[in-house]
């Protein structure tokens, strides 16, 4: 069976963003960009089931710019087996990268395709089950445990009040959450032999989609700024705080 | 305009977060409907017709839409959809799964967890975890949104609107459930609760979780948790708050032994006062705290209870 895991190039989750200034957009300029971590756990869960003799191929695809090519190359030293680059400058919503993604599922057939639950970018959560229902496939959206008998998969997802089962026919869709796994680290080797690995470059135009949407950015501000509070020094003077000051008690 | 707007539902009954939906339906403006969609929902169906605003409650009680699965409930919506101009739902797990799959299949975009309502196609929507809010227009002809339930106060409950059979059945044989695990509890819903009293990595085991019950108790307070305490296995996934958990926004929320990182504050920094308790004063949770106490959580929890 052959997988495909579809990665995002993100900005790195422990930078704090900035507000440009024309609350245009946020400033993503010189800050430190990496992948999407839900798409590092979808990676990692793809090469996983490789180790065990489950899939056979694991082929990695982003929608991006040319640098999201770093992200790729970071899929295939962890272990995935060759990359498609579909290349675009423009700000691509989920639509149209389920769209995009539902021609290479069509190209590619593979029995299994896992993404992750959201980007933490635009923390939309739609690219999936959007792909799912593109290409007429079952979904296991916010997956905590994948596994693979047969011509089924029972995929666990993490649900609100707790944890649900789902058994869906093959090929599904899947997107993690992140009590999957713990994906491992890059090795240097790895890093070099995955220079050397096949990453295939399109375009949006090689397969016929629009990537336009009808969704404008009006604009972007910052949240309400918290002011911190002050500290108190013991339990007597929270409750009196509690109380008196915030009434909460 | 027109509205339908898709009920939350909890164990067969109707959730908490339907409420606030359909008051984020009546500030687009327009005719609003529920749909009920189950099997053996009669119940859920007749608390929907009680909140106000709502005109008319369509239910498809079948046992293709047991448990809510995303492939009928997606063909359901579709189905449905021709005769409005917005689809809701809350941005729980259920709105998360189903709603992206009535966008695609209507060839329009969704807006994730919508905060505010500017006008019927303009919307405010958090990104980057919350640390930037844009405003989005939409042109798409039918628009597809889930609502964060924190930002829109509950309607009431006092309405009484019609309700109609849809006899439309989803089939399908792609997906069928297996089992699901609730997490039992006698304490209010994390996402409605006033209280939320939550402990972090800092709580040390499973077992030292027993801490926070007498002060859940004494102040009727949901108890949460940051992602380091579930994943440490302290605790069951359904308790995470954050960018990635549940989106609180109570009275009171108490931080107990967590250090602050921005996917927990995403989840918590809307509450109306917050308190932190932590044992290192530099810890990054102080910033957004309206009251720090720095301490032993183990000295300063059993106190704390006795003298509430
Ligand atoms: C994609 C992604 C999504 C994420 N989503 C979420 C999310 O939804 N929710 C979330 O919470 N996190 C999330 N995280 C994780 C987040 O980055 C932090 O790792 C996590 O919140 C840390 O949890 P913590 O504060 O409990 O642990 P730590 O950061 O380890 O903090 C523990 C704190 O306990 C204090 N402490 C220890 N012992 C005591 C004591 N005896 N008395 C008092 N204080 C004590 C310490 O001083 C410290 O400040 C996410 C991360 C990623 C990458």
């Amino acid at each position: 069976m052959k997988i495909l895991v579809a990665v995002k190039r993100v900005i790195d989750y422990n930078v704090k963003i900035r507000v440009k200034a024309d609350h245009s957009d946020v400033d993503l300029t010189n800050v430190k960009m990496a992948m999407n971590p839900f798409c590092e756990i979808a990676v990692e869960e793809a090469v996983r089931l490789k180790e065990k003799g489950v899939a056979t191929e694991v082929v990695a695809v982003t929608v991006g710019p040319k640098a999201a090519q770093e992200q790729l190359r970071t899929a295939l030293a962890l272990g995935a087996d060759r990359a498609i680059h579909i290349e675009t400058d423009e700000r691509v919503e989920s639509l149209a990268v389920a769209k995009l993604l539902a021609k290479v599922v069509d190209e590619e057939q593979p029995g299994l395709v896992i993404l992750g639950k959201q980007a933490i970018d635009t923390d939309n959560n739609q690219t999936g089950q959007m792909l799912a229902a593109l290409t007429n496939l079952p979904q296991g959206t916010f997956a905590s445990e994948v596994a693979v008998d047969g011509d089924k998969v029972n995929v666990t997802r993490e649900i609100d009040g707790g944890l649900q089962t789902v058994a869906l026919t093959l090929p599904a869709i899947v997107t993690t959450d992140l009590r999957l796994n713990e994906p491992r680290y890059a090795k240097l080797p790895d890093i070099m032999k995955a220079k050397k690995k096949p990453l295939d470059v399109k375009t949006s135009a090689d397969y016929g989609v629009e990537v336009a949407s009808k969704v404008t950015l009006l604009k972007v501000e910052s949240p309400a700024e918290r002011k911190g509070g002050i500290k108190v020094a013991s339990v007597d003077e929270l409750i009196d705080k509690l109380k008196n000051e915030a009434k909460v008690l | 305009m027109s509205i339908l707007v898709l009920a939350d539902l909890h164990e067969g009954q109707l959730a908490g977060a339907t409420a606030h939906v359909v008051a984020a339906a009546q500030a687009i403006g327009g005719d609003i409907d529920v749909l009920v969609a189950g099997e053996g929902v009669q119940a859920a169906a007749e608390a929907a017709a009680k909140l106000d605003g709502v005109s008319k409650v369509r239910v498809a009680d079948n046992a293709a839409y047991a448990h809510q699965l995303a492939e009928p409930m997606g063909a359901l919506l579709v189905e449905l959809a021709g005769d409005y101009t917005h689809v809701l739902a809350s941005a729980s797990t259920t709105g998360k799964n189903v709603l992206p799959r009535l966008a695609a299949l209507k060839d329009v975009s969704q807006l994730s967890d919508v905060i505010g309502v500017e006008s019927a196609d303009t919307f405010l929507r958090p990104i980057y975890a919350g640390n930037a809010i844009a405003t989005v227009k939409s042109d798409d002809a039918l628009k597809v949104i889930t609502i964060r339930t924190t930002g829109f106060d509950a309607v009431g409950t006092s309405g009484s609107a019609t309700t109609e059979a849809v006899d439309f059945v989803a089939d399908n044989a792609q997906s069928s459930f297996v089992k699901q695990e609730l997490a039992q509890s006698d304490r209010p819903e994390l996402g409605g609760a006033k209280v939320v009293i939550s402990g972090g990595r800092g709580m040390g085991n499973g077992e030292n979780f027993k801490l926070l019950d007498g002060i859940a108790d004494k102040l009727g307070a949901a108890i949460g948790a940051s992602r380091a305490a579930v994943d440490a296995g302290f605790v069951p996934n359904d308790m995470q708050v954050g960018q990635t958990g549940k989106i609180v926004a109570p009275e009171l929320y108490i931080a107990v032994g967590i250090s602050g990182a921005i996917q927990h504050l995403a989840g918590m920094k809307d509450s109306k006062v917050i308190v932190a308790i932590n044992k290192d004063e530099e810890a990054p949770i102080f910033q957004v705290a309206d009251y720090g106490l720095v301490g032993d959580l183990f000295e300063i929890l059993p106190e704390l209870e006795s003298k509430l």
